[in-house]
């Protein structure tokens, strides 16, 4: 049998793969924050609870609505794409060009707000989503057993990252949101609706977050807490893709979840730290990080 | 003169009298202490359903022992061991507080229960797993109720055992509380001719398990034990069980499990699994009419915790009516005294370490095809008489038992 460091070439593909799936996780949620970050120069830290709301509107819709799980994963982003935009529209808008720090208090102020609703209403130890039928079961790849539904969970949450990409850096439509922030003034010259863009975006990202909720649903407890436990390693994951870059966020989130793959087999107890001791190496040594643009 | 005359021994007799008083009810009122995490990831464990049934055992008092109001504060303890010593510094300090019951998380209930140690009061823990509270932290001012983590771990690792799953591999928890239980389950699991095979401590608390589930079923364990709790716990078993680890025949055995984590985790996901529990909503007719009384009160069965609050709390209540007196060392000695009969316990005794040996119930969750409501969710398979339950007198390091 091939060893590497020791440990078999299967065992190893075995947890490669698990941390791609993790990494495609982290890589749709830090990709929200940086389309949010790079766009509008709001440190959104409200996105782990409006990932928890993406998770819960999937559970009430099935409990109350009957709403099933392929309805919930276009329903439930709308949804929080919604809440997103009164978000924007009605909170945000009056702190818009103030300090980054006030835009970071309002959203930490919401986050608290929500997660505290809900554990008054749900409990601390929430509720399960049931498997969605066609995604029960799985595969035997020889060196692992694949649970069918991680195999979805990669393809969904890269589909969704690449055409997000690709209509931001490749459409008109992503042009114009470019050249709006950076220059408000002149787009509106040209008959741009900058408000309206800024708007849409915010939303967008909170859907983001809250399409990554609903896939987390089946394989997670889902609980009021569910989004505070992750978005710290979100956040590192952008600051080392580069604070608003798309791309960035994507590769690094895939990255990320390798390198803690690799942690969680070589030395467990230091699992949940790595990502941010990579975060303080990248920014010792490129303080913009790895796709960003130096200032 | 004949009137300073009475009125001096009138004013002789009454403060005689409430000198006396005051020696058996402080202040002539019950003050009694709930201190829990009202607010955190031990909420649903005790929580606000912790002071419901406290309310419960009052309201069955009429509010009063032998005419003196009861009285209760409740505190949340944000599962931080300073808030929990302040609050219960400022109970006894402000307002006299007897007695504080709840007290959930173990590192919040060490650091509180020396407060109360200090005071000279009384703790009833029902909330906390740490058996080192009866062993090396045993105190004259405490009577530790419910469960804890000996007891859990023995009762499940040993029944595990005997259905022959001989090799482990142990999922711990990176803190304190893992690494104890850990060598708990290493002990039982050794002494009766097992092996660990293999172990892996995760951070505190992590969210994906698949890594370490992965592990586990590639380590030629038969069983896979979780010496994790809350959180961590569901998700370590919502991930074996998407990853297929009962169907290769792996056995899984949670150590730390309550009621409320399997409802929301529901049967699909741990039907099979093997636990122990200090009391079950569903285990005889007293169980089930206090149950069904809470149910309505609460909306939801209440797990061994809520239980256990009513029965301290109760036996406290009674242990005052028959002495007459709040003194915490005058209600702790007709406690160790008074047999513990109720819906919670048959025959439980409190033994001088303050441990309350009661029997224990190794429970394994049903299918969902067995379970006819939405908390028909354990059946109890066996009944481990509570002196094989508890660690052994003759095994503890608990200062108050040598002294005889």
């Amino acid at each position: 049998m091939t060893l590497i460091f020791g440990i078999p070439l299967s065992v190893m593909s075995g947890q490669l793969l698990l941390g791609l799936i993790n990494g495609a996780f982290y890589a749709l949620l830090s990709l929200g924050l940086a389309i949010i970050f790079g766009l509008l120069r709001i440190i959104n830290f409200a996105h782990g609870a409006q990932y928890m709301l993406g998770a819960f509107a999937a559970v009430m819709g099935l409990n109350y609505l009957g709403v099933n799980y392929w309805m919930a994963l276009v329903l439930a982003p709308l949804l929080v794409g919604v809440v997103g935009v009164l978000i924007e529209r009605f909170l945000l808008r009056r702190i818009a060009g103030e300090d980054h720090l006030y835009g970071l208090l309002l959203t930490f102020g919401l986050a608290l707000i929500l997660e505290g609703s809900f554990v008054k209403l749900f409990g601390v130890s929430g509720s399960s989503y049931p498997m969605p039928e066609q995604l029960k079961g799985g595969y035997n790849l020889g060196f692992m057993f694949l649970p069918t539904y991680r195999a979805w969970v990669i393809v969904a949450a890269l589909a969704v990252c690449l055409v997000t990409w690709f209509m931001i850096e490749r459409t008109r439509l992503g042009s114009y949101l470019r050249a709006g922030t950076e220059n408000p003034k002149l787009m509106q010259a040209f008959g741009i609706n900058v408000p309206l863009l800024i708007t849409l975006t915010y939303g967008y990202g909170a859907a983001l977050a809250a399409f990554a909720g609903v896939l987390a649903a089946p394989i997670y407890s889902v609980t009021p807490t569910m989004g505070a436990n992750l978005l710290i390693v979100v956040f590192a994951v952008v600051v080392i893709g580069g604070m608003g870059s798309i791309m960035g966020a994507i590769v690094t989130g895939l990255a990320m979840g390798l390198i803690e793959g690799l942690t969680k087999v070589f030395y467990p107890e230091a699992a949940n730290t790595v990502v941010f001791l990579v975060m303080v190496l990248v920014l010792l040594v490129r303080p913009a990080g790895l796709f960003g643009k130096e200032a | 003169m004949k009137v300073f005359q009475h009125t001096a021994s009138a004013i002789l007799v009454s403060s005689l009298i409430a000198g006396a008083a005051q020696a058996q009810i402080s202040d002539d009122e019950i003050r009694i202490g709930y201190l829990a995490d009202m607010s955190g990831t031990y909420r649903d464990l005790s929580g606000p359903g912790g002071l419901e049934a406290l309310n419960m055992a009052i309201e069955d008092f009429g509010g009063q022992v032998n005419g003196k109001k009861i009285v209760v504060f409740s505190a949340d303890d944000l599962n931080k061991p300073d808030v929990g010593a302040n609050t219960v510094r400022q109970w006894v300090d402000e307002r006299n507080v007897d007695m504080v019951t709840g007290m959930v998380a173990s590192s919040v209930v060490l650091a509180a229960s020396k407060v109360v140690e200090q005071s000279g009061k009384l703790a009833l823990i029902s909330g906390a797993a740490a058996s080192s509270l009866t062993n090396e932290y045993c105190s004259p001012n405490h009577i530790h109720w419910t469960y804890d983590s000996y007891a859990l771990a023995n009762g499940t690792a040993k029944s595990v055992l005997a259905e022959g799953g001989k090799k482990w591999f142990i999922l711990t928890a990176d803190y304190a509380f893992g690494h104890a239980m850990e060598a708990d389950i290493t002990k039982v699991v050794e002494a009766d001719g097992g092996q660990v095979v293999g172990k892996v401590r995760h951070p505190f608390p992590s969210s994906d398990f698949s890594s370490y589930i992965l592990q586990a079923q590639g380590s030629g364990a038969d069983v896979i034990a979780f010496a994790n709790a809350g959180s961590d716990t569901v998700n370590s078993l919502m991930t074996a069980s998407q990853f297929g680890v009962a169907q290769s025949g792996q056995k899984l055995a949670g150590m730390v499990v309550f009621l409320n984590d399997i409802h929301a985790m529901g049967l699909d996901v741990t039907k099979g699994l093997m636990l122990t529990t200090g009391w079950y909503w569903d285990m005889n007719d007293d169980s089930r009419a206090w149950a069904q009384r809470y149910h309505k009160r609460f909306g939801k069965m209440p797990g061994m915790v809520p239980a256990g609050i009513y029965s301290a709390t109760t036996n406290y209540l009674n242990a005052i009516k028959a002495t007459g007196s709040d003194e915490a060392q005058a209600v702790r000695k007709q406690m160790m005294a008074t047999p513990v009969n109720d819906m919670f316990a048959k025959n439980g005794k409190v033994r001088a370490d303050g441990r309350m040996v009661h029997d224990m119930y190794l429970a394994q969750v049903k299918t969902p095809a067995e379970s006819k409501g939405e908390w028909d969710l354990y059946k109890i398979v066996r009944t481990i008489p509570g002196d094989e339950a508890y660690r052994p007198e003759s095994e503890s390091k608990c200062k108050l038992l040598s002294k005889g």
